[in-house]
């Protein structure tokens, strides 16, 4: 401290003191505006009422025929319930040497472990994902029809397509290679109630 | 302090109003001199110098319909797209209105490419222009983000999903991004509380800094005075007893009725659009954004506005083989550095520290994060454009002829790149953008060099004109 106001050269008439004081009161106003700012920039936060929201949901699952997709709103995004054929379900073996991660094993978004298997879910039949792609949150589309199509390899299997980028995944939420979506589908915490009843939100270990 | 004036006995009451003003606001009489009877432009300015007053024009338009658009609209997700609805159908002349505001984005765009462009081809950012250059560049971001927020207002599936993506580029930086998003949207999925943050930056905070920005813009031209086309400075040569230059004209009344020309003709077009073609074909109001908001389903191909496609080809541009592109000519640029830089043995250490380090986190991060990186620097780059141009003179005029050809290829990639961003995407449209991406970027990070190269033709020592 004495150090820094030796080192300013002294001005004819200049009262170090009052300059010590000039610089403690700025320095002062500055913590001050910075205190002010907080309360200001927390209300960026989401609100109370936004945590609060996000409840579980309960979803009847029985209607679904095989082939089928049932999309469900849970905090805000996107569910997809898809029952799966055994035709599709074969298809996930075929395409896995073309997957990003086909294990799973990243963690942006870790995969729970009762679904770290090779169909993705718990049963094998039913795949629960979140719709929201890694890459900037658009919902893909289903691309269910295998076979050569717009915007697709010649090779597809079925699964979705990202519209915004082009990001293709399989039956199962896993993102192809060299796709801009870095990450696999969320599948989101969800437990069977029942045989035909999803409980989507919370699983056993909470 | 100005002396106290008395107006003459027996004067007629305009003098006697205007001394009463002089002598109590003499602040308002000296800028308009400094402003406008007083402010010399040179006097061979040419079309492209109609965009910077037509830019002022299409601001005021958008604040003034702005103003009464806020009067019926409601920024609430559950009330937005039908406020939108009903100022379009039962507000009277509620359309025309929306219309005239809607259009005037896409205008802002248009007339700001074009002021842009004339700046680069005339090398209006070169000394002593920088802070201007600067300035422009600050108002192009806020007019980017004003166009943005606004966009999401309408409440239709094209601003709600595009809001969900430009929101996500955002989470793609590590480490903070996740939170940082979560701070902008407010909530964790864009809803109300976005919508709400969005209308109140886009009728209040950004407006306000953007009115800032353009009164330091106008004041930092004013003080160093206009480029043209020639790029000769006019107050090099001065009439020697009035101190005015010889090759310029008092912007009142000479350019303000010349400008008025320019706004006649801007105006005709800009009412034959809102008149009849106001979503013109889908590029500026997009067919999709006629659906309300659904949270669970995107449209089926989203696209932003024409005047954001081209950056956002080149995010689209970077996938996994782009990066490993980046890294090689990183490390390519490295060594080239260190063999031909004549860098003394302690630079060519930290230059070959920096490329590892860069290559590095080239592999590190996704090239998700990369795309968000390389659409952000593209308009940033425009901002150190006064030191990356070496060229010894202003003007293309003479600038070597080939200089010609490469900002024609500039402007032709620049649109190729705002084309492939509206399509789906798609191989051979993505092999394009990345060309694009690369030459964009070349164009610019390569400028120190190309623009010294060549031959130089002489500058003239007074602009050339012609009156007719």
């Amino acid at each position: 401290m004495s150090d820094a106001t030796s080192a300013v050269a002294l001005e004819p008439g200049m009262d170090p003191d009052r300059r010590r004081w000039i610089a403690i009161t700025c320095g002062a106003g500055a913590v001050g505006g910075v205190a002010v700012a907080v309360p200001f920039v927390s209300t960026f936060a989401p609100s109370e009422r936004a945590r609060a929201a996000g409840a579980p949901v309960q979803v009847d699952i029985s209607a679904i025929k095989p082939g089928e997709k049932l999309t469900v709103e849970w905090r805000g995004k996107p569910v997809w319930i898809v029952r799966r054929t055994p035709e599709q379900l074969a298809t996930l073996k075929v395409v896995e040497s073309q997957l990003a991660d086909p294990a799973s094993e990243r963690t942006q978004y870790p995969t729970p472990a009762y679904a770290k298997n090779e169909h993705r879910s718990i049963k094998p039949e039913f795949f629960v994902g979140v719709g929201i792609c890694s890459h900037l949150g658009c919902s893909p589309s289903d691309k269910f029809t295998p076979g050569a199509q717009p915007s697709l390899p010649d090779d597809w299997h079925g699964g979705f397509l990202c519209p915004c980028h082009g990001s293709t995944f399989d039956l199962a939420g896993r993102v192809f290679k060299n796709k801009p979506a870095p990450d696999n589908l969320e599948v989101p915490p969800h437990m069977y109630l029942s045989d035909t009843v999803l409980l989507i939100g919370e699983d056993k270990k909470a | 302090m100005a002396e106290f004036k008395e107006a003459p006995a027996g004067a007629p009451a305009a003098t006697q109003v205007t001394t009463w003003l002089q002598n109590r606001f003499p602040t308002a009489f000296e800028a308009y001199k400094v402003h406008m009877s007083e402010y010399y432009a040179p006097k061979n300015f040419n079309f492209w110098y109609f965009f910077g007053s037509l830019a002022l024009l299409v601001l005021v338009i958008q604040i003034v319909t702005g103003i009464f658009l806020v009067m019926h609209y409601k920024p609430d997700a559950t009330k937005a797209f039908a406020s939108v609805e009903y100022i379009m159908r039962d507000v009277p002349w509620g359309w025309l209105i929306r219309y005239m505001h809607s259009t005037g984005a896409s205008a802002f765009f248009i007339v700001v490419y074009m002021h842009m462009w004339r700046g680069m081809i005339y090398g209006s950012y070169k000394k002593p222009r920088e802070l201007i250059w600067i300035f422009g560049c600050a108002i192009f971001l806020c007019l980017m983000a004003e166009a943005f927020m606004g966009y999401l207002l309408p409440w239709g599936q094209m601003s709600y999903w595009g809001a969900q993506v430009i929101i996500n580029l955002f989470a793609a930086i590590p480490f903070i991004g996740p939170d940082l998003s979560l701070l902008i949207r407010g909530d964790y999925v864009v809803g109300d509380a976005t919508l709400n943050r969005f209308f109140s930056f886009h009728v209040i905070a950004v407006p306000l800094v953007l009115l800032g920005l353009v009164v330091a813009h106008l004041l930092a031209l004013h003080d160093v005075g206009s480029n043209n086309p020639d790029g000769v400075e006019i107050k090099a040569r001065k009439d020697p007893k009035t101190g005015i230059p010889l090759d310029g004209i008092p912007f009142h009344p000479y350019h303000t009725v010349h400008d008025i020309v320019g706004v006649s003709v801007f105006l005709f077009i800009f009412s034959a659009i809102i008149f009849f073609m106001p979503e013109a074909g889908g590029y500026f109001l997009e067919y999709n954004n006629f659906i309300p908001a659904d949270p669970l389903q995107t449209p089926a191909h989203i696209a932003p506005v024409w005047y954001f496609t081209p950056y956002y080809s080149m995010l689209r541009a970077v996938t996994d083989p782009m990066v490993n592109v980046f890294a090689v000519v990183v490390a390519l640029a490295a060594v080239l550095a260190v063999l031909k830089g004549g860098l003394a043995g302690k630079w060519k250490v930290a230059v070959l520290v920096g490329a590892v380090v860069v290559v590095a986190a080239l592999k590190t991060f996704d090239a998700k994060f990369w795309g968000v990186v390389v659409m952000g620097v593209a308009v940033l780059i425009m901002f150190p454009l006064p030191w990356l141009d070496r060229s010894p003179v202003k003007s293309i005029r003479y600038r070597p002829g080939w200089n010609k050809w490469l900002y024609g290829i500039f402007v032709v990639n620049f649109v190729v790149l705002g084309y492939l961003g509206i399509k789906p995407p798609s191989e051979i449209g993505t092999l394009v953008s990345q060309i694009g991406t690369l030459f964009y970027f070349g164009f610019f990070l390569l400028m120190p060099w190309w623009s010294r190269m060549g031959e130089f033709k002489a500058v003239p020592d007074r602009v050339t004109f012609q009156p007719h």
